[in-house]
């Protein structure tokens, strides 16, 4: 990996969200801290609710104004949180970018997708139109979209769900960002264009040494493209270290029983899918102690009282359990 | 450590059941629906009041009474022809309302079967119904009105058919809108492929669905149908007189601007009164019915 | 695209001749001899049928109505029953003072709307939006007609700034006439905009929710800007269909708005002319109405393909 050396493009530190929901206040998210080099491509992994898109819209300063946002989010060493918005517009879409799930409703059926894709250019690089033009329809071939001089013109409502998904891509990196956020880019996807999507995302981080950090529920594509990785649940960071070193040996009672939860291919007919028991807490409920203490197998009195400390189990892998003891003692 | 399934989700009933205690409980706590519900219930008891007792006859004419100030006698005063002015907004109500619930009846039975035809029959059945629906907007109440009067005289019957007719179309497009979304639904293919016929399937399964909308949607109406008539009456070709209606109290007491102001206020009052309570009535019913429905207000 | 317009053309023609053959039968056919009517119950049955003879009514239905239909493409709508002089004359007069009305009613109706409507939108749930909601709540449910009297109560009896009524003409000069037209065209639209302001509203707020305004926000737009280079034109769709619906509400409103004022317009005409039993007048008058609100909906819809490219391509 081309992971220039020194101080970390990105560095999040205790972050905390608080909403204001229809059943009051909910702490959404809780001491959420890790870090990212040039280069890296951090893997965030969860149910829905986890909060981890929250955390997403946090770090682009997306939240509603109702949100009280705690902790530290230093981008080359700015502060960003209690950032006022119209500085924070300065770096959304220009040093920070993000693309989201749904590529169907992502994009405005009333512009052409040329000038959707030019306008991040016009706005923080200044660009006249001609010039952001040019520059957009650039992109857009980059991105794999064919013909794109002429379909430039076109209206989303023309392009398929994947091409459109490359036009959202397009628009993120037009002001070439450090640091691309990307939710679930592939989940409304087609199995087969995944890769595809998947593929091009990778190439266009490794090609302008960005910082990518990539949300999802399916641990394949974690797996195929993340070096470090993140498991949340119930707004906190469970378990967090190297991909392959969690994959080979998880500590935290929930990403086990998320790793045992996927089927298999070539497993006995009749085997029953394996499931975690019990339900995702609402963000409005959630317990002062371990979120997941409700459902674990190996839940203690103690784990309910306080939220468990990161406990280091190995290099950079660290597992918020109180009970690694016993959740590592099978593995090696 | 997990052997047990996992609790799934609620999974969608074929028709939403609120049982009848749990809906009063949060009815009766909605502002909308509490203050809408007063405003309309009052009307309506004027109305039904006005059968059994007014403080004098709305018809009888007393030129040694007229213009006279509101009095111990008279709590709001009489009108140019010395007749009392509570009595004549009691009585109006009655027309106000017999014309809003027969029009609004029109519009819903003829409407209601119009679209559910249009949504369970599909092709050039259904865009006859549409078109023809779409076709009678080009004639809103008041013209409707012209036309009948004009034809056939003015009076109550003739605002009634009028206002009837134009509410048709409204209710054939929102029947047909909803009742399409609920064919599409699962549980009805289920229904349709054990074999159950269009008529069954619509009177056991889409009306059910729709009824939530077409409550919303009738109140909303009502208050239309009310000041629809208010209009017609005041121009002279809805509810004749003698028989009191607040639209002709308003014509007469604007004669009378400049020397007693007063009169025009009552009835006017009286007819906001009523329309805003279906509002509020008709809001309080779509949060309460189907909370889907309940858009940002 | 020219096919898409021609369909429409199409059922607008289609539209306008169900409508005058509603109208015909309604005016014509329905009720019996009109000249029976024109001259009363006690009228000797010589006198009735000269006159009918006189009138033309002696013809066949459908003689007489494609004699309407040929005589309107040239712009002759025949004789009044009573008075005897064109039709066309008679409404072209009133018409003078129906249009500016109704134009001026809808502009300010729009300008008002729109304004309050974003603006609302723009501070949804806080003072701005709540003050807006509360007034157009009321103001939905005022009757028109009884706003304007009490405008006129206020303006004309209490203050005496405006006349309580009557029409000054264009010849004393086009402000003079524009200002006897003023609270007319504002208590029409002060009704209407409260309407339509909440149209707006809601619109604006569904917009707001689309995914594609969180895209704007993400590539580093302020809200207002994102409001406007985004959101409007996207909210403009079903506040157009709403405008477009309402105009036959601003017809009608004209009318009685006319009568409150007493302005010699085209609803004062209609309403004569039931009086009178002047048919041929009342059949006009409505035809011409019913084509306006027609032709105005034909109008929006062709709009719609200007303002939204996903009709182009899909719905020819």
């Amino acid at each position: 990996m081309n992971a220039s050396a020194n101080p970390p493009l990105i560095e999040v530190e205790d972050l905390g969200v608080r909403l204001n929901t229809s059943r009051g206040a909910a702490q959404a998210v809780r001491k959420v801290s890790f870090s990212l080099l040039r280069g890296e491509t951090l893997g965030l992994v969860g149910e829905s609710g986890c909060g981890k898109s929250v955390t997403a819209l946090a770090l682009m300063g997306l939240l509603p104004d109702s949100a009280v946002v705690s902790g530290s989010v230093r981008l080359d060493g700015s502060e960003l949180v209690g950032l006022k918005d119209a500085d924070y517009r300065k770096l959304r879409g220009n040093r920070i970018s993000m693309i989201f799930q749904e590529p169907m409703t992502a994009l405005n059926p009333m512009h052409t997708i040329g000038r959707q894709v030019a306008e991040p250019l016009r706005r923080h690089k200044e660009l006249s139109a001609a010039a952001a033009r040019k520059e957009a329809i650039a992109l857009l071939d980059r991105v794999g979209l064919p013909d794109a001089a002429r379909r430039a013109d076109a209206y989303p409502h023309q392009f398929s769900g994947g091409q459109r998904q490359r036009i959202t891509i397009a628009m993120a990196l037009a002001c070439q960002p450090d640091v691309l956020i990307a939710d679930e880019p592939t989940t409304a996807l087609d199995v087969t264009l995944q890769g595809q999507i998947l593929d091009l995302i990778a190439d266009l981080v490794d090609e302008r040494g960005m910082a990518m950090i990539l949300i999802s529920h399916d641990l394949g594509v974690i797996a195929e493209n993340a070096q470090k990785m993140m498991v949340m649940y119930g707004g906190t960071v469970v378990e967090s270290g190297p991909t392959a070193e969690v994959f080979a040996r998880m500590g935290h009672p929930y990403t086990q029983g998320l790793f045992r939860a996927r089927p298999r291919l070539g497993a006995k007919k009749g085997t029953r899918l394996k499931t975690i028991a019990g339900t995702v807490p609402e963000l409005a409920d959630l317990p002062a102690g371990c979120a997941f203490a409700d459902r674990c197998a190996i839940v203690q009195s103690r784990c309910r009282a306080a939220l468990p400390p990161a406990v280091e189990v190995k290099a950079d892998h660290q597992v918020r359990c109180l009970r690694t003891n016993v959740s590592m003692a099978e593995l090696a | 450590m997990s052997g047990a399934t996992t609790v799934t989700a609620d999974t969608p009933t074929a028709t939403s059941r609120r049982p009848a205690a749990g809906f009063w409980r949060r009815a009766l706590r909605h502002r909308s629906f509490v203050l809408g519900g007063t405003l309309v219930l009052l009307v309506f008891v004027a109305a039904l009041v006005s059968f059994v007792w007014t403080p004098w006859s709305p018809y009888d004419i007393d030129m040694a009474a007229k213009l006279k100030p509101p009095s111990a006698a008279h709590w709001l005063g009489t009108d140019a022809f010395g007749r009392d002015v509570v009595s004549l907004l009691l009585v109006g109500a009655r027309s106000t309302i017999l014309v809003g619930v027969i029009a609004v009846g029109i519009g819903l039975s003829f409407g209601v079967c119009l679209g559910l035809t249009a949504a369970a029959r599909k092709g050039w059945v259904a865009e006859l119904i549409m078109r023809m629906s779409d076709f009678t907007f080009a004639f809103p109440a008041i013209l409707s009105a012209i036309m009948l009067a004009a034809a056939f005289g003015p009076g109550m019957v003739t605002s009634i058919i009028a206002i009837g007719i134009f509410q048709i179309p409204i209710f054939v497009r929102i029947t047909r809108g909803s009742a399409n979304a609920v064919w599409a639904r699962e549980f009805v293919l289920a229904a349709r492929a054990s074999g159950k016929g269009t008529l069954r399937i619509t009177i056991e399964h889409v009306l059910p669905n729709i009824l939530s909308v077409l409550i919303v949607q009738a109140t909303i109406q009502f208050a239309l149908a009310i000041l629809a008539e208010a209009a017609l009456s005041y121009l002279g070709l809805g509810t004749q007189p003698p028989q009191p209606s607040w639209g002709r109290m308003l014509n007469d007491a604007q004669t009378l601007l400049f020397e007693e102001p007063s009169l025009a206020v009552y009835p006017g009052a009286a007819i906001a009164i009523a329309v805003l309570g279906l509002n509020l009535l008709g809001d309080g019913l779509r949060d309460l019915l189907d909370p889907r429905l309940a858009r940002e207000r | 695209m020219s096919l898409f317009v021609l369909r429409r053309i199409l059922t607008l023609a289609a539209t306008l001749i169900g409508a005058s053959l509603i109208i015909f039968l309604v005016l014509d056919a329905l009720p019996g001899n009109a000249a029976q009517m024109l001259m009363g119950a006690d009228a000797s049955p010589d006198a009735v049928s000269a006159l009918t003879v006189k009138l033309g009514l002696d013809q066949p239905l459908l003689y007489r109505y494609a004699h309407w239909i040929g005589g309107m493409l040239v712009g002759d709508l025949g004789n009044s029953y009573v008075y005897g002089t064109p039709v066309a004359g008679l409404i072209a007069e009133r018409l003078v003072l129906t249009i500016p009305l109704a134009i001026m009613s809808m502009l300010i109706t729009v300008v008002l709307a729109l304004a309050t409507g974003i603006y609302a939108a723009a501070n949804h749930n806080k003072i701005g939006d709540v003050g807006v909601m509360s007034l157009t709540q009321i103001g939905i449910a005022l009757p028109t007609f009884w706003f304007a009297i009490l405008l006129i109560l206020l303006f004309a009896v209490k203050l005496r700034w405006l006349s309580a009524g009557g029409f000054a003409g264009w010849d004393d000069g086009i402000w003079e006439g524009i200002r006897s037209l003023l609270l007319p065209a504002i208590s029409l639209a002060l009704v209407q905009a409260a309407i339509l302001a909440r149209v707006t509203r809601s619109a604006v707020l569904e917009v707001l929710r689309e995914d594609f305004v969180r895209t704007a926000r993400a590539k580093g737009l302020s809200k207002r800007e994102a409001l406007w280079s985004h959101v409007l034109r996207n909210a403009m769709i079903p506040v157009m269909t709403v405008m477009g619906l309402q105009f036959a509400n601003l017809l009608a409103g004209t009318i009685v708005i006319e009568n409150v004022f007493y302005l010699p317009g085209l609803g004062r005409l209609i309403f004569q002319s039931i009086a009178n039993r002047d048919l041929i007048v009342v059949r006009n008058c409505v035809m011409l109405l019913a084509a306006m609100v027609v032709t105005v909906n034909f109008v929006v819809d062709v709009l719609y393909a200007f303002i939204d490219p996903r009709i182009k391509v899909h719905n020819l």
